[in-house]
């Protein structure tokens, strides 16, 4: 988007020479397109952009937490309407709980109309599924770092890729229990750490056992509970650039934590195959937003969203990171070289993760 | 006619053999609802998996009107709470003072670690308040606050039983009879319910878990009852589905939860279990937990409370014969007929030392110590009887009694 800018504003300065009359139509120097005497072409710079980033292909990295068996991996199948978790990839597949959190990435090429997106999930078993979950996040604060310190270091290097390869996580999904009462201890924690370094979008996981009054007040009660912890979840109000943003986003924040309800199964419904769960009293539509909010969530991340996602963590998480470092490594008067990056400055991105 | 004088003939000697005890039950049904019945059970679980509503569809009541919910802050520094409500409740004449404990804050903390010892201690609390109302003088009105039946509430969205469930069902299986309990049965889809309660079971068996077992029906019993009584420990855990509101459904008003694509009806057995819960708590097996408590579970508690106090008694009266010491103060009665392996042996020490020049006894004087050891143990035992039901300064001195016997001998 910044390149389009500055190719746009390129252009106005050769325009406005040539043909100064015009510039009496409008004040602020803009020639609109209407003015023109023939068709410059201009708005082919947008054809030429989608052409090479549909070459390039985009990349997404999204990571799911939540305690086990809240259906993540399932509504990232749903998501995606493809088997990308890593239940569907790991062949014998077992639910068991695992003593310690560690983090597991699997990565697919999707296409659609000849867009490709090298789609990366990052699961987290383990989390919160202990007796005593005590700095259960550290792992993930640190993976989430080492992203960051990874692009850094390319971006600093001196030879450096024309593409610098990304794997720093964009959209961080945090499962909610579907209780009806309050935000847990343990979610209050892990949202305040990580919504400082990562764009958390909370939901609410297997949201079919609230009725539509029980699910209004929980989704109020837990807003009270994240402005009380001064959580800040995606959309941000700090980042709304303008007024039409702001709206928009306003209206995903009256809704925030959405509702979900994931399947990989299909019934058929009025004469429709719908994907839904089907029990002994109807067949809740995944779908149909009536039943649940999983189309809201599926719009925003994937549909609106998605490279707003990206650009928040480009332009404020990372930079805010960045930042950071370079200030630690001003400080010890260090030159801020690769090679220096390697000792003691992880330790020092973890002890800051302590927050 | 002679066969009409037979069949009289017949009828008076039934009566003169009917003596009328088959009444008994009558009797006891009669005084039983004069008294009254009493029941304490406790939920244990997760906050927000309905224990509260489940409660109140239940028994039908609303125990947990004002619920204050606390704020975040409140929230993080909670420890596990015991809060008890009572009710009194009549049903054609029969009452009921039900009792519900509840364990708020279980499990909600980031660290849960020995989160269920406050329920432990509480149950032993009950327990050991039972114990000394029965072993006090006056026991004409003994409160009974030993706990029934726990109901346990299994999370629906794990894989089955999570890391604290395990911990805690094992904490508790052999001071309370545990009914597991698969809370909030409306998110899962029948098969899934299904697969769960096999996973559960199995993990049961697994880890050891005791929980409540039903009682195997009488062999006489009818082909229906036993197929039902089978039915009902297949279904362990209960999917249960509570709610607090009524709603109608095909023209009828029933206990449900109004959902967009459908109405859960809490009280139709293709829905949920409730009913059958309900069924087991209150209308067949209420009387069987309450036997399960008063003959396994106290007594369990009263027997390994008596051997510890014992223990401490004979490690107490050891010392006391070595420092010649009177006036120990045992806090507690000490037990009858326990294997009190150290007082055999204090016995059999005497026994020796009385042996000891074997020469310089007749065999007279052997009988008689013999004699006396024998009345030494009786009288022991005698006394220790006599103490349980005594206080603590009435066998002190059968104690003290029992030694100078020893002495003597």
């Amino acid at each position: 988007m910044e390149e389009e800018k500055e190719v746009m504003e390129e252009m106005e300065v050769e325009i406005e020479d040539p043909l100064p009359c015009l510039s009496e139509t409008d004040t602020q120097g803009i020639i609109k397109g209407r003015d023109l005497f023939g068709y410059v072409g201009i708005e082919a710079v947008l054809d030429q952009m989608r052409r090479k980033t549909m070459k390039a292909g985009f990349e997404f990295n999204i990571m799911v937490v939540g305690q086990s068996g809240l259906g993540k991996s399932t509504l990232v199948n749903t998501l995606f309407k493809s088997k990308v978790s890593r239940k569907s990839c790991t062949p014998n597949y077992e639910e068991k709980i695992s003593k310690t959190v560690h983090l597991q990435s699997v990565s697919h090429i999707i296409e659609e109309k000849g867009v490709k997106m090298k789609l990366t999930v990052i699961d987290t078993p383990g989390f919160g599924d202990q007796i005593n979950n005590e700095n259960c996040w550290e792992p993930i604060v640190k993976y989430v770092n080492e992203q960051y310190e990874k692009y850094l270091k390319e971006e600093l290097n001196v030879n450096r890729k024309r593409r610098i390869p990304d794997s720093r996580v964009h959209c961080c999904v945090y499962f909610l229990p579907a209780t009806g009462h309050w935000l847990r201890p343990i979610d209050v924690e892990f949202m305040r750490r990580l919504g400082k370094i990562v764009s958390i979008v909370p939901v609410i996981a297997k949201a079919d056992t609230l009725t539509l009054e029980e699910r209004l007040e929980f989704k109020q009660r837990i807003r009270q509970d994240l402005q009380a912890n001064g959580i800040r979840v995606y959309p941000q109000k700090e980042y709304d650039e303008d007024a039409e943003d702001r709206i928009l986003n306003d209206k995903i924040r009256e809704n925030i934590p959405f509702a979900v309800v994931g399947t990989d199964k299909e019934h058929q419904v009025n004469g429709n195959k719908v994907l839904g769960r089907k029990t002994k009293w109807g067949i809740i539509e995944v779908e149909n937003v009536a039943h649940c909010e999983f189309a809201h969530l599926r719009d925003l991340l994937i549909r609106s969203h998605l490279q707003d996602l990206k650009d928040v963590t480009h332009n404020i998480h990372y930079e805010t990171y960045r930042v950071k470092r370079l200030n630690e490594s001003n400080a010890n008067g260090l030159a801020l070289s690769p090679l220096t990056l390697e000792n003691g400055t992880l330790e020092k991105s973890e002890a800051e993760s302590h927050l | 006619m002679a066969a009409h004088s037979t069949v009289s003939r017949d009828c008076e000697d039934q009566d003169k053999e009917y003596v009328g005890f088959a009444t008994l039950p009558n009797q006891v049904h009669r005084k039983s609802v004069k008294k009254g019945f009493d029941f304490t059970l406790m939920v244990a679980g997760e906050s927000g998996l309905g224990k509260s509503t489940l409660v109140n569809s239940l028994f039908l009541t609303d125990l947990y009107k004002d619920r204050k919910l606390l704020n975040a802050e409140e929230r993080i520094t909670q420890t596990v709470e015991i809060t008890k409500h009572t009710v009194d409740i009549e049903e054609k004449g029969v009452k009921l003072k039900l009792t519900i404990v509840d364990t708020p804050g279980f499990g909600d903390a980031v660290n849960n670690t020995e989160c269920w010892k406050s329920v432990a201690d509480y149950i032993d609390q009950q327990f050991e308040q039972y114990f000394r109302d029965e072993s006090g003088l006056n026991r004409k009105n003994i409160q009974d606050n030993r706990v029934h039946c726990c109901l346990y509430f299994i999370s629906p969205f794990g894989h089955g039983l999570r890391p604290l469930d395990v911990e805690f069902m094992k904490a508790l299986h052999e001071k309370v009879n545990i009914v597991p309990v698969l809370a909030k049965a409306d998110t899962l889809t029948p098969l899934e319910v299904k697969k769960k309660k096999i996973k559960i079971r199995e993990e049961i068996e697994q880890y050891g878990i005791k929980i409540y077992q039903f009682p195997d029906c009488d062999s006489d019993e009818d082909e229906e009852f036993k197929q039902q009584d089978q039915e009902l420990k297949d279904s362990i855990p209960f999917a249960v589905i509570g709610s607090n509101t009524v709603v109608e459904a095909k023209g009828k008003r029933v206990r449900g939860r109004l959902y967009p694509w459908g109405i859960v009806e809490v009280e139709n057995p293709a829905h949920c279990d409730f009913v059958k819960l309900r069924n087991m708590l209150v209308r067949t097996h209420m009387q069987d937990l309450k036997d399960v408590t008063r003959e396994t579970h106290y007594e369990n508690y009263r027997a390994h409370c008596i051997q510890s106090m014992t223990r401490m008694v004979v490690k107490e009266r050891n010392r006391n014969k070595l420092t010649r010491e009177s006036g120990t103060d045992f806090p507690i009665p000490t037990a009858p007929g326990v294997s009190d392996s150290e007082t055999e042996k204090l016995i059999r020490e005497k026994d020796e030392e009385v042996r000891q020049p074997p020469h310089t006894q007749t065999q007279e004087q052997e009988c008689v110590t013999q004699e006396c050891v024998d009345q030494e143990c009786v009288m022991h035992d005698e006394c220790v009887q006599e103490s349980v039901q005594e206080e603590c300064v009435m066998q002190e001195e059968s104690v003290q009694e029992a030694e100078h016997c020893a002495e003597l001998c």
